[in-house]
């Protein structure tokens, strides 16, 4: 009986705040590019998207312990540590580049693994799990990298922070000028990464078993246990992508800026801005609710609102208020929930 | 000694485990310091003392985070609620500098408990909110400078005078302890912070105001920020920025490590001062070795881990 349209529709009505945060982000962008004096163009467009993977990355992170109910606050850290060890091994021939990668992303992914085994066997609250683990994260950075610098193969960034067009013509793959490849060769590639693994890695995984044992967890870990959901594995493969997610933010972090930079300030803010995207890309902190698209969505309204500073004349000392206020604000439309609660005993979830 | 051990009752066990660790810090830094130095200064009463005195700002802090994590709540709004009543207290100066530091902490922690009480908007993401706006006001404030204005006398001396031989600051601290340890302990509102705590829709229906007492917590903990500002701004004799930046974690560490339960409603007061005190003896035995930061952080999350592995854990999961 149900048709497309109608399939959307549902899905629509049952994910509101998904569709709020696209709708906001969709007009933001917009309004942005009316505003900005030189309109639309693919520079201003590549500059954007690179500045958004660092933190959509974290974010993607932060969902996926979010939704198990619980909270990750090493993402930043973890993110640092691979972007130190990215400014270490990523450079020389093409196949210590790409083995460099590789190992970046396995730290990552082995330091989000040994948080999962920590909160799970160790029985301890994944946000002070993770607020010490963020710590440690935080020492083999600067064990690897005491002062910012770094060695990244220049080649790697020219190629993956502009267009297609460079990615083609840098490695030679084929002629960058071919007809059939003009009408995309103005697409970022850094919009491309996050693409690809928004929708290769994350989609997938949530339909598997342990993907939607993550959302029973959050929405009922008793009545998820009860139905003999694999409980462990659910929860150590949660934070081992959150570490995977957070390390591919660090490995493009330490491309883009060819160095690595074990700043425990910026660590904190990656973590806490990650959390206000996940919120703003409509995942429920009490867990169970949203997914890693939203929070994608909920990180670029965040560094939209940021661009405007650019091409507005407002004080720059007003800026980090209006951050702060528009951050609130978002937040606060949470509260509608509140006015719509006919037994007040529902407020107490 | 097992069966004394066992014998202790779940909340008192932290503090037990983390005295004793306190202690295993102090003679691992003593024999340190006996190897290298030949001398034993950690254990000299001057050393302690001034310890306790740089501890007082984290212990104020704390303070103030426990009531709010009793609730199963948090307050990530301290670093800037912490800054802004600095700020405050030194512009207006005087005999007001004190009052509107703590107008400030109370005017925070409002909006904070308002949000969380009544909008029920979760309170890791409406402090953090609070926390930005907060910064933002004071960037606009200071037009992002340090602020020029020096610390009044009286918030000089209650930082970094001594009286009796004993810090001022340290006073400070004692009596914020005192205040906190009676309204936890004697206070129906006390007590009403670890039944909304342990479970919000009970203790609503056996007729608390679970609002107010959140709204009263978080005010609470502005108070106490404003506080470990003030006192901050006295001792190094002017507000900075980003001068609350390094209490938030700590705070949240020393509550948790004094055996606090981060969901809420359990845990000592007493457990927290015993976390401070280990936290900043821990920071200050690690600066005595001239230990680099990196190691640094990896021993500090190490700490935190191993002590929550001792006694911090969960029951297991029956359904």
């Amino acid at each position: 009986m149900s048709t497309p349209l109608a399939n959307l529709a549902t899905s629509i009505r049952q994910n509101r705040a998904f569709t709020g945060a696209v709708l906001l982000l969709v007009a933001l962008f917009l309004l942005y590019n009316v505003l900005h004096p030189r309109g639309f163009s693919s520079a201003v467009l590549i500059q954007n998207a690179n500045e958004s993977v660092a933190i959509v990355f974290v974010a993607m992170a932060q969902t996926i312990p979010v939704l198990l109910g619980g909270l990750d606050l090493s993402v930043g850290a973890v993110m640092t540590l691979s972007a130190c060890i990215a400014s270490v091994l990523v450079n020389g021939s093409p196949l210590q580049i790409i083995l460099g990668m590789l190992v970046t992303l396995l730290a990552g992914t082995a330091f989000g693994f040994c948080n999962g085994l920590i909160v799970v066997y160790g029985r301890l609250q994944p946000i002070i799990a993770t607020l010490a683990t963020g710590a440690i994260a935080m020492g083999l950075a600067l064990f690897i990298r005491p002062k910012p610098g770094g060695d990244i193969d220049g080649d790697l960034n020219w190629a993956v922070t502009n267009s297609l067009w460079d990615f083609v013509d840098t490695y030679g793959l084929f002629d960058a000028d071919a007809a059939w490849f003009a009408p995309v060769a103005w697409i970022p590639v850094p919009l491309l990464i996050i693409l690809v693994f928004g929708a290769c890695v994350w989609l997938p995984f949530r339909r598997t078993v342990t993907g939607r044992t993550i959302y029973a967890i959050g929405s009922a870990e008793g009545a998820a246990y009860m139905s003999g959901l694999p409980i462990n594995r659910a929860k150590i493969a949660a934070f081992t992508l959150a570490g995977f997610f957070a390390a591919c933010g660090g490995l493009y972090l330490a491309i883009q800026t060819a160095s690595g930079n074990a700043d425990l300030t910026q660590a904190g803010a990656y973590t806490l801005n990650s959390i206000a995207a996940v919120v703003l890309g409509g995942t429920s902190l009490l867990g169970g609710v949203g997914g890693a698209i939203g929070s994608l969505i909920g990180a670029l309204i965040l560094r939209v609102i940021s661009f405007y500073f650019r091409i507005l004349s407002i004080d720059p000392l007003l800026q980090p208020l209006v951050e702060g206020l528009v951050l609130l604000a978002a937040v606060s439309l949470g509260a509608v929930r509140v006015l719509r609660i006919r037994n007040r005993l529902d407020l107490f979830r | 000694m097992p069966s004394a051990f066992s014998r202790l009752r779940p909340e008192d066990k932290p503090v037990v485990i983390s005295a004793a660790f306190i202690v295993v810090i102090l003679i691992l830094g003593t024999v340190y310091t006996l190897i290298t130095q030949g001398s034993a200064p950690l254990f000299s009463p001057n050393y302690l003392l001034q310890q306790l005195q740089t501890g007082a700002f984290l212990g104020i802090v704390a303070a103030g985070m426990m009531m709010v994590i009793l609730l199963g709540h948090i307050d990530l709004s301290v670093p800037w609620t912490l800054t802004a009543a600095a700020m405050m207290a030194t512009a207006v100066g005087g005999e007001m500098a004190l009052p509107t530091g703590i107008a400030v902490g109370i005017a925070v922690g409002l909006v904070n408990g308002l949000g969380v009480a009544y909008l029920r908007i979760p309170s890791m993401i409406f402090t953090l909110g609070v926390d930005s706006v907060m910064r933002g006001l004071m960037v606009w404030h200071t037009g992002g400078f340090a602020p020029q204005d020096q610390a009044t006398p009286l918030m000089r001396f209650l930082a970094a005078e001594k009286l009796l031989g004993i810090p001022v600051a340290i006073f400070v601290w004692v009596l914020v302890s005192l205040v906190i340890v009676t309204i936890l302990a004697r206070t129906a509102f006390g007590r009403s912070i670890y039944a909304t705590g342990n479970r919000e829709a009970a203790a609503y229906l056996s007729g608390i105001r679970t609002r107010w007492v959140i709204v009263g917590a978080f005010v609470i903990s502005g108070i106490c920020a404003a506080i470990a500002g003030i006192l901050l701004a006295g001792y190094s004799t002017k507000a900075y920025q980003g001068m609350g930046n390094a209490f938030l974690l700590p705070a949240i560490a020393a509550v948790v490590i004094g055996g606090t339960r981060i969901l809420g409603g359990q845990g000592r007061y007493v457990g927290t001062v015993v976390g401070v005190t280990l936290i900043v003896l821990l920071n200050s035995v690690l600066s005595i070795m001239q230990m680099p930061e990196a190691g640094r952080q990896v021993i500090y999350g190490s700490v935190i881990i191993g002590m929550l592995l001792v006694y911090g854990r969960d029951k297991r999961l029956t359904g």
